[in-house]
């Protein structure tokens, strides 16, 4: 039982109320299904790419992703793939860890570290294409 | 953090063994957990042999002949004793399901008996089963309607009727919830799959008027969506009904009142 539910003398009905519906839930669900179902696809485009460049020069590889449509596919796997992975990790947490405080600060870094990590490899690829690093 | 070990109160020692009457010869041996609140005394397992020439075919048969013959403080619920009243569930060879429907002979050596996982144990084989049915009574299990009364009963149509089978019976045993992980791990929030069958089941009626209120109530990342599919309830169901679909079912209502 979380803290503020678990005073002795409640009903069992105002136990099982609680605080109410959060009224949203469906929109993550809907998010995590959404970034899946893209994946499929994009993972697929993105491992046939990598194989066809196995032994290539990095100058020949650099200049496969600067291509504006592989950047654009390359960044939008790189999105879905980290939004996919913080919407899971959130569930995760939701489901294991029953501290409020520990699962605010837990959801919160999941959330930071997708963000930044996910900010990052956007950038380089965004860097490859439009700086000409290649 | 989760739980994955028993609390030192909770662990479950090894208890008494009451032998089979003598000549008996057809022998089945029952372990059946045992917990007194009254004693201090930690759970145990006590072992009874039962003489199956004296004893009818079903669990719940032996545990009746266990308490009027062996073992008088054997404490357990039961009352229709054919599997419409949801009284005797109780987890046994390991799943949950319930015990007067349940074929002795579909277990193999020792048969273990033990409370539904998860609630609370009142005494022996008895949940607390409060918060379950605060959860029901939280779905409002019942016809909501504006629309004033018509001169007869509110109609259906045999379609619509069809809809709600596999739904309406749900006998409430709770073997469904309490098989449920997430359940586990979550009831206090979680609806589980006993209460978002029922809740289903008025989701569907054509007469009701209040779905999206229903909907609005269970859109919660806790009270629906902890339900990742794990399929347990579906399995263990003794009524053969499926609520994993069912909530699947409402989630795809959620989806689509929004695209």
């Amino acid at each position: 039982m979380s803290s503020e539910q678990s005073s002795g003398r409640r009903s069992p009905l105002s136990r099982a109320r609680g605080l109410g519906s959060a009224r949203s839930g469906t929109t993550h669900f809907l998010s995590q299904r959404w970034t899946a179902i893209a994946l499929v696809p994009l993972i697929i485009w993105f491992v046939i790419g990598i194989i066809a460049h196995i032994g290539a020069s990095h100058v020949v590889a650099m200049t496969w992703v600067g291509r504006p449509l592989n950047a654009v596919l390359m960044a939008l796997m790189l999105g879905a793939l980290f939004h996919h992975a913080q919407l899971g990790l959130q569930v995760v947490i939701e489901d294991y860890v029953h501290a409020h405080g520990a699962k605010i600060i837990l959801i919160v870094l999941t959330k930071g570290a997708a963000l930044i990590f996910g900010g990052l490899a956007i950038f380089a690829v965004l860097r490859i294409s439009l700086g000409g690093v290649a | 953090m989760a739980e994955f070990s028993l609390p030192k109160n909770s662990r479950v020692t090894k208890g008494k063994h009451c032998p089979a009457p003598d000549g008996a010869t057809n022998i089945r041996t029952f372990r059946v957990y045992r917990f007194d609140p009254d004693d201090g005394q930690n759970p145990r397992t006590d072992t009874y042999d039962v003489d199956m020439d004296t004893c009818g075919p079903m669990v719940l048969d032996a545990l009746i002949n266990i308490k009027s013959k062996m073992d008088t403080t054997l404490t357990f619920r039961r009352s229709c004793r054919e599997g419409v009243c949801g009284s005797c569930a109780m987890n046994i060879d390991g799943t949950n399901t319930l015990a007067c429907t349940k074929f002795i002979d579909e277990v193999k050596g020792e048969i273990a008996v033990y409370p539904l996982p998860h609630q609370s144990v009142i005494k022996d084989l008895v949940p607390n089963q409060s918060h379950f049915f605060a959860q029901y009574r939280q779905i409002e299990p019942w016809l909501k309607v504006d629309t004033p009364p018509p001169a007869r009963e509110r109609l259906q149509s045999p379609e619509d009727r069809e809809r709600l089978d596999g739904l309406y019976e749900c006998i409430l045993c709770s073997c469904c919830s309490t098989a449920c992980p997430s359940y586990w791990w979550n009831s206090d929030r979680y609806l589980g799959p006993a209460a978002l069958l029922q809740s289903y089941r008025w989701l569907v009626d054509s007469r009701d008027e209040d779905a999206g209120n229903r909907l609005d109530q269970l859109e919660d990342p806790f009270r629906l969506y902890r339900c990742h599919t794990i399929m347990n309830c579906t399995r263990t169901c003794p009524k053969g009904l499926n609520p994993a679909k069912a909530i699947a079912e409402i989630k795809k209502m959620m989806v689509l009142r929004q695209v």
